[in-house]
């Protein structure tokens, strides 16, 4: 026989209610659990709206707990349905499609609703608030069709809408009664620093203007304000406030002043009836923020479940405006009176502000603008109600001494107590995000939000997170972020080459397992680099893994974002014939290439052929692979030389060629490009280049660690030699020490500052005896390539299976 | 207006090369199937999740995960659900072995 639960029905599908069922759901709270929504979605972030509107997220990354999560958590969910009676008497939720639910405990979370001015006009088309999804698809879909809009209201939601309607395009003037706007929440001067912003970015004002009147006919076309003047508008937005929605209490029967009434536990005047979030009014208090709404539900949720808490005392209100680009926020006090000490820096050329509000050498307020670094820290204080002292001061003023910075604040994450809530919108404790850290061993902050979900909401918390992992790695922090090569293994690159030497390990598999990667069989980070370093190790008996290669290195053709290849051939040194060209045109042609393009590096880069014909583009150019997909010798780009040009002192299309026969094909940690020049002039670009060789009258210098990409380098000068036999062996040298000491994925310019020019200059040039070990080990290695496209043509069960498409 | 489901068979589990994936089109619906090294065969729908679209076939597989091949992402072949810290999902297609034949149904 099954105990029968008692039920709970929760009226308000939003981040209130649900966030309070989830807190009953953690702490094991035993209902039967009903919950009703008026809107048609499931539980969604509301304060994320701004960013739906702004464009930055969708509607379907605002939602926080899909339908599946009621259904996972045996919650029985009726959105679109409103709840219009609690009937007390009978314990029976009514609504208005004529359900009658019994309840042994209720939650009202019902929220606020858009105050509408009661000007007239104000029922208008066009006129709307903005409280929900439904509104912000209606400014969406006004933006399309409309030029100008007004929003009324100079507050927090109110200019969140008028950015968002900016980046949709539209004129924006906002409207507000006062001259400041966010006088609720800042004082004048972050509140002028604030609108110079927004005009900045193209917000216009009408400042100190009450709206009498909202002319038009059916639809909109302009405000009247109170002082005669007028602005036309033909899309109107009401963000003056919000107003509790107790209509369901008042039906009910239940005490209601502004809100619905409650003592500390939450309890209405109705027994087995609370209230939380917007529609709920606390020892006088409707509060109309986030952070409030959550501390509410963990009392609510600890009372219900029978868990002993504190009561719920009211909250320290803090603010942060959600526009991208406009960092304000404001805790506690923010206006100040005779009797308060004021602490304030303003910045006007880094346009920054910061104001905090003493009472008796309490901290009772703050105000930023600009740099919000220290809001996490001020809201805590405020909290708290800290005494200012010294070393507040320094942290929070940031005037400390030097590098005392990042000391105090892991000070301050220290001092913070374990149950303090680090991540408002999810309810994430400090102490949730250390158990994270020391339990599954995590580093990073993605690993944290994946696990707590701190931080995945609006961010705000994320200098936080990583404040308090930064605490509890402490100086393993640095190191084990730099350590494993990957999330899959603490171990290091070297760690690893030497384990596989030292156990004989054979394939990645065998790697993985023996040396305890979390994931069995690697990710798309670790495994390409251990099947490298595998290759590296045993050039002869290593079986290269296919399915441990990139895409364009297993396919030998470089993929594209709609999935079709490029194919670029082998041309030795940059040289090509008549003959070659005509057939790379002709195939062209055949395969309808989209485009044929020169390359940095002197190629043809035949782009878009599709995934089937890359095969047979191969067989008809007949020509070896270029290799422009691979951690391997790209090209060796050379300037015309001693052939032809009259500068040139030596034959840099003779060595090029050269050089680029005997090194092709050898896979290396990154990709490797090289050029030779026939003298100084250095036509060829020698010091962006992995090794450039630049010839002069008696011979060669050769230059490495060039790089003309990301992170641009000049190439330093290595050394200077006389016989071409001379020059071979030293790039040979040089190659193989990258090749058994490079990082996967390291280009040579990172690797020469890391190892360092000396350190290699000292291991080939000065030790003859390294340097041939070295170069005799590339040509082992080199006596087993082979054309990996004629390979691929002469298997053909491999080749249908990578290239093939099966129709069916 | 939703139609039956249909079967196709799309090979024998042999002509799927371990951890590789291959493209097959069925009913007109472009799939990338992959055989892990488990010895499960998954059919996915053969398009990114990723606002830039893309194919999947060609992405590394890691037990039941695939990481996609132009944007990294790490899709579960068995839900078609991205991992975190992306979001997004992959339309997944049933897939039944029958001795050594592999069928899928749409």
């Amino acid at each position: 026989m099954t105990v029968e639960r008692e039920k709970l029905v929760l009226i308000g599908n939003g981040m209130a209610g649900v966030g309070t069922i989830e807190q009953i759901l953690k702490l094991g709270g035993a209902y039967d659990i009903t919950v009703f929504g008026s809107e048609p979605h499931p539980n969604y972030n509301r304060i994320m709206l701004s960013y739906v509107l702004e464009g930055s997220k969708t509607i379907e990354e605002i939602v926080l707990n899909d339908r599946q999560w009621y259904a996972d958590h045996n919650i029985t969910l009726h959105t679109g349905t409103t709840v219009i009676r609690i009937d007390e008497a009978a314990r029976q939720i009514i609504t208005d499609n004529g359900m009658s639910v019994p309840y042994d405990k209720a939650i009202i979370a019902t929220g606020s609703n858009s105050f509408i001015l009661p000007v007239p006009g104000s029922d208008k088309e066009g006129v709307v608030g903005f409280r929900d999804i439904a509104d912000c698809d209606a400014m969406i879909a006004a933006a399309k069709q409309y030029r100008t809009a007004a929003v009324i209201g100079g507050g927090l939601l109110g200019l969140e809408a008028a950015k968002g309607l900016v980046n949709l395009g539209m004129d924006v003037t906002v409207v507000h009664l006062l001259e400041d706007l966010m006088e609720r929440q800042l004082d004048h001067n972050a509140s002028s620093m604030l609108q110079a912003e927004l005009a900045r970015q193209g917000v216009k004002f009408a400042m100190g203007k009450q709206t009498i009147e909202l002319t038009g006919d059916e639809r909109v076309n302009g405000l009247r304000f109170s002082d005669g003047t007028e602005l036309a508008a033909d899309f109107v937005v009401m963000a003056v406030g919000i107003k509790p929605n107790t209509l369901l209490a008042q039906e009910s029967g239940i005490t209601v002043n502004r809100g619905i009434v409650v003592d500390d536990y939450l309890q209405t005047s109705m027994p087995g009836v609370y209230s939380v979030g917007e529609c709920t009014e606390h020892r006088g208090i409707c509060y109309g923020l986030v952070a409030p709404l959550f501390e509410q539900g963990s009392v609510l949720a600890k009372h219900l479940c029978g868990v002993q808490t504190q009561p719920y005392e009211g909250s320290v209100v803090a603010t942060k405006l959600k526009i991208s680009g406009v960092d304000v926020f404001s805790a506690g006090e923010f206006t100040e009176t005779a009797e308060h000490t004021v602490i304030s820096a303003k910045d006007e050329w880094k346009r920054t502000y910061k104001k905090i509000l003493l009472k008796n050498n309490i901290i009772v307020g703050a105000v930023l603008f600009g740099d919000v670094t220290e809001s996490a820290n001020l809201q805590k204080l405020v909290k708290q109600g800290a005494e200012m002292t010294d070393e507040i001061y320094s942290e929070v003023m940031g005037t400390g001494c030097c590098g005392g910075g990042s000391a105090k604040k892991g000070m301050s994450v220290e001092t913070m107590a374990d149950e303090e809530i680090v991540c408002g919108c999810n309810g994430v404790t400090k102490k949730a995000i250390v158990d994270a850290v020391t339990e599954n061993g995590f580093t990073t902050v993605d690993e944290i939000k994946a696990c707590t979900g701190a931080t995945r909401s609006c961010g705000g918390c994320k200098p936080v997170v990583e404040q308090i992992l930064q605490f509890v790695l402490g100086d393993s922090f640095q190191q084990s972020a730099k350590q494993g090569i990957c999330g899959c293994t603490t171990l290091s690159r070297d760690e690893i080459v030497a384990e596989i030497t030292a156990k004989g390990l054979k394939t990645t598999k065998e790697v993985m397992n023996v040396l305890g990667w979390k994931q069995a069989e690697g990710c798309s980070k670790c495994r390409p680099a251990v099947n490298y370093y595998l290759g590296m190790l045993y050039p002869d008996t290593h079986e290269d893994e296919k399915e441990s290669r990139f895409v364009n290195e297993r396919m030998s053709a470089n993929i594209q974002k709609d999935g079709t290849f490029t194919v670029v051939p082998r041309m030795y040194g940059g040289v090509t014939t008549p003959e070659d060209l005509k057939r790379i045109a002709d195939v062209s042609l055949k395969y309808d290439v989209k485009v044929v393009k020169v390359t940095g590096g002197q190629r043809l880069d035949l782009i878009g052929v599709k995934k089937e014909d890359v095969p047979k583009v191969w067989e008809e150019l007949d020509m070896p692979s270029g290799y422009a997909y691979a951690k391997s010798l790209r090209t060796v780009k050379t300037c015309v030389g001693s052939q032809f040009c009259r500068f040139g002192t030596q034959d840099s299309m003779g060595m090029g060629a050269l050089l680029e026969r005997k090194y092709e094909r050898l896979d290396f940690p990154a990709k490797f490009k090289m050029a030779v020049n026939g003298c100084p002039r250095n036509c060829a670009e020698s010091c962006t280049k992995d090794i450039g060789i630049v010839g002069n009258d008696g011979g060669w210098e050769i230059f490495i660690g060039g790089n003309g990409g990301i992170k641009p380098r000049i190439a330093d000068s290595f050394c200077k030699v006389k016989t071409d036999e001379e020059l071979i062996e030293v790039c040979s040298a040089v190659m193989q020490y990258y090749r058994e000491t490079g990082n996967y994925l390291e280009r040579t310019s990172e690797w020469v500052e890391r190892i360092g020019l000396e350190q290699i200059q000292q291991v080939i040039l000065d030790n003859e005896d390294n340097r041939k070990e070295l170069a005799a080990r590339i040509d082992f290695a080199l006596a087993q390539v082979s054309d990996p496209w004629k390979k691929m043509l002469d298997d053909q069960e491999t080749r249908t299976a990578l290239f093939e498409q099966t129709r069916v | 207006m939703k139609t039956a489901t249909q079967e196709y068979a799309v090979g024998k589990v042999q002509d799927f090369l371990l951890q590789i994936g291959r493209v097959v089109v069925a009913g007109g619906v472009e799939l990338a199937i992959f055989r892990t090294s488990d010895g499960e065969i998954h059919a996915i729908e053969n398009r990114s999740p990723h606002p830039k679209g893309g194919p999947l076939a060609e992405g590394i597989v890691s037990g039941c995960y695939l990481y996609d091949p132009l944007y990294d992402w790490k899709i579960d072949l068995r839900s078609g659900e991205v991992q975190t810290p992306d979001h997004g999902k992959v339309k997944v297609y049933p897939v039944v072995l029958d001795g050594d034949s592999v069928t899928v149904s749409l």
